[in-house]
């Protein structure tokens, strides 16, 4: 059956490669059975993209199914439906919750081509040898386990990867600067009594209480000995704070799809409140000013990458593999990037973006021409440079990660009547 | 055949119907509000501690007042402005034609969906919306009045916007089977207008009253997504209750909750019916 397993590798380090190569830069030679496989991918809407599906078709030859969903039904189908998926695009700390149930197979790193090239926050948790390490659950801390079938997390790189990491971004507070008028530097700023009833927090309690933890952490209010697992005492007094302010009239909204907190931002109603970078190139095409405003505390990080699901074997697994050093390869990165994201092998993608655009992403460079992201849509204009600068400054600036507590469930209760309050 | 078989065999199709699609899943709503939950999973057990957690802690209580309050006054607004639309329909147009295609006229705003009547409000309501710019503009107020939107005010207009209309069909559907003698009869025996309304009409009219009353109360007690959208997630009622837990992957204690809301709308529908006997007077 499985003729593909001779097929690329095999072909490539026979005579035929020269020919092979010489003709095509993306991996090729497949046998006729590859244009039958599917693969059944889900994940959350950022990078769940069908330009990504189209390009495999192409470059790949097979087909690849896409669904998006909401980070809870993606973490509920991904430990109870592990037949229902082949490639689960899952952030870390989803990562941390459902590999425990084992419907996840851990990844053989020496038949990823780059793995040597990716960033360091996904191996040693570093990403320059001084680098600190974030609260939270960073990534490379279950992002390796011991071996297959492992169930517990590895606390240094073993050859055996959960998730191949795929994307990743340091998020912080949108401001209106229009609007505010004056340089806003901290994320206390979220709960001045200056902005009553023009900010916003979003209601997705995993992340909400990362930023409420900035933002307690950075009036001074809390101490956290990790942010990313606090205490039930440490949840009480957060959620303490910010059921005051809201008693206050501080909140406008709140807001749990990005749509939400774009027309929020857009309309004028909120001013200041916790933003995705999408979001704000989205209040920004607009003609709207709006900017990702970073703060001395640092960024709330968050990160992505796909898990195999464990019942993938034979060809489907080889076809899994080629996918994913297909993902590193450059072309995702580069696509990725131009919307304002990072991508774990950031010097592959560089091959797919012009000097102009590498030098504005990813350096945090004045640009030269225009910047459009892959829609076409202008981003920014010639002399603008990025909010919070080169790929260094923000991802080494991160000072916590999303992450899940062991008092999750406590905190989930308390988020709720926090709603209600 | 026996009489009683074809009886039986009539009444099947509606209770397999209503057996699979009404009964089983309240049961299995019941019989899981007492199962545990872990954060991703469900297992089967027998415990009181959705429950405990439910009635031990002050915010349902808070919360459950909050949707009485929504659906009492919801049922205020929606009773008066729809019995007056029903009355002027039924007694003041003559010409049924008319009356015909204005009662229509009322159903057109349904054509759309539910959410997008509601979601235009927000633009509308707005700190910087049409009502707001144009109130300043007529030298009304100076400031832009934030609580027109994301407020309790915000969320009850919408609830009066959508729901009216279930108050209308069936006053309007009882009045126009009122005989017309009758009144006449008041006017003849020297009653005046306001003595026919209360002493014919609104007696006569009340089971049409209680229908549209039980349809406003149950949609407003069940309601989640207007709350969430008019109020910018910033007020809860028991709908936003559940549908929060069920976003956090806790069935059980959301069946809980589900069940409690379901045993307090049959009581308000028990109570109600206590004032009508619908049966008797349709």
């Amino acid at each position: 059956m499985s003729k593909m397993r001779y097929s690329r590798r095999a072909i490539l380090k026979g005579g035929a490669a020269a020919a092979a190569a010489s003709t095509l830069s993306a991996p090729m030679i497949w046998a006729q059975e590859i244009k039958d496989i599917t693969l059944r991918q889900f994940g959350t809407g950022v990078s769940n993209l069908n330009e990504v599906a189209a390009k495999v078709k192409e470059d790949l030859g097979f087909s690849l199914e896409m669904t998006a969903l909401d980070s809870d039904s993606v973490t509920q189908r991904a430990a109870t439906q592990p037949d229902s998926f082949d490639i689960a695009d899952i952030e870390y700390w989803i990562c941390k919750k459902v590999w425990p149930t084992g419907n996840l197979q851990a990844m053989d790193t020496s038949k990823i081509k780059n793995y040597d090239k990716i960033v360091g926050i996904f191996r040693s948790g570093k990403l320059t040898p001084e680098s600190e390490i974030a609260q939270g659950t960073a990534p490379h801390s279950v992002g390796f386990v011991d071996g297959p079938g492992a169930t517990k997390f590895a606390s240094e790189e073993t050859g055996w990867m959960t998730l191949i990491p795929t994307i990743y971004n340091a998020d912080t507070l949108g401001i209106r600067p229009d609007l505010i008028g004056r340089p806003i530097n901290n994320w206390s700023e979220l709960l001045n009594p200056e902005f009553k009833g023009k900010a916003s927090i979003l209601d997705i309690s995993s992340i909400g209480i990362m930023d409420m933890a900035m933002v307690c952490e950075s009036m001074g209010e809390i101490q956290y000995a990790d942010k990313g697992n606090m205490t039930k005492e440490e949840i009480d007094a957060t959620f303490a704070i910010f059921t005051e302010a809201k008693k206050n009239g501080q909140f406008r909204a709140f807001w749990k799809s990005f749509d939400e907190s774009v027309n929020l931002m857009a309309s004028g109603e909120v001013v200041i409140q916790s933003m995705w970078s999408p979001a704000i190139t989205a209040v920004k095409s607009r003609g709207i000013p709006c900017v990702y405003q970073p703060l001395e505390e640092g960024y709330r990080s968050w990160g992505g990458g796909i898990g195999l699901s464990k019942s993938l074997s034979g060809m489907e697994l080889d076809a899994a593999y080629e996918y994913i050093n297909w993902y590193l390869d450059g072309w995702v990165g580069g696509f990725l990037m131009r919307q304002g994201y990072y991508s774990a092998v950031p010097e592959t993608s560089k091959n797919y973006m012009s000097e102009n655009e590498w030098g504005y992403w990813f350096e945090g460079k004045e640009a030269s021409d225009e910047i459009t992201n892959p829609f076409g849509d202008v981003l920014a204009k010639a002399g603008e440079t990025r909010d919070g600068g080169s790929f260094y400054d923000r991802m080494g600036a991160v000072a916590c990660w999303n992450a899940v507590m062991d008092e999750n469930q406590y905190m989930v209760r308390k988020w709720n009547e926090f709603i209600a309050a | 055949m026996p009489r009683s078989l074809i009886a039986w065999l009539q009444v099947t199709p509606l209770s397999l119907i209503l057996m699979g699609f009404l009964v089983a899943p309240i049961i299995m709503i019941v019989i899981v509000s007492f199962w545990g939950a872990t954060e991703f999973s469900i297992y089967p057990a027998f415990q009181f501690d959705n429950y405990e957690f439910l009635f031990g802690s002050p915010v349902t209580y808070k919360v459950f007042l909050a949707t009485f309050k929504y659906a009492l006054i919801t049922w205020a607004f929606t009773l008066v402005i729809g019995f007056t639309v029903a009355y002027f329909l039924a007694f003041h147009i003559r010409s049924q034609p008319i009356q015909i295609a204005l009662f229509l006229l009322c159903t057109i705003p349904f054509w759309t969906s539910n959410i997008i009547r509601m979601i235009s409000w927000i633009p509308f309501l707005g700190r910087n919306g049409i009502a707001n710019q144009t109130l300043i503009s007529w030298g009304v107020i100076d400031a832009p009045l934030d609580w027109l939107l994301y407020s309790d005010f915000s969320v009850i207009l919408a609830f009066v916007h959508l729901y009216t209309l279930f108050m209308v069909v069936p006053i309007f559907n009882t009045m126009m089977r009122i005989d017309k003698s009758l009144l006449e009869a008041a006017r003849d025996g020297g009653a005046s207008g306001f003595q026919t309304l209360r002493h014919v009409i609104i007696p006569l009219t009340k089971p049409g009253i209680m229908i549209g009353t039980i349809f406003v109360v149950t949609l407003v007690m069940g309601d989640f997504i207007t709350v969430r959208f008019m109020s910018g997630s910033q007020k809860a009622n028991v709908g936003r209750l559940i549908s929060n837990d069920i976003a956090l992957l806790q069935y059980p204690s959301a069946a809980a909750t589900a069940v409690v809301l379901l045993c307090t709308v049959l009581i308000v529908i028990a109570i109600l019916m206590r004032f009508v006997n619908i049966r008797k007077e349709l």
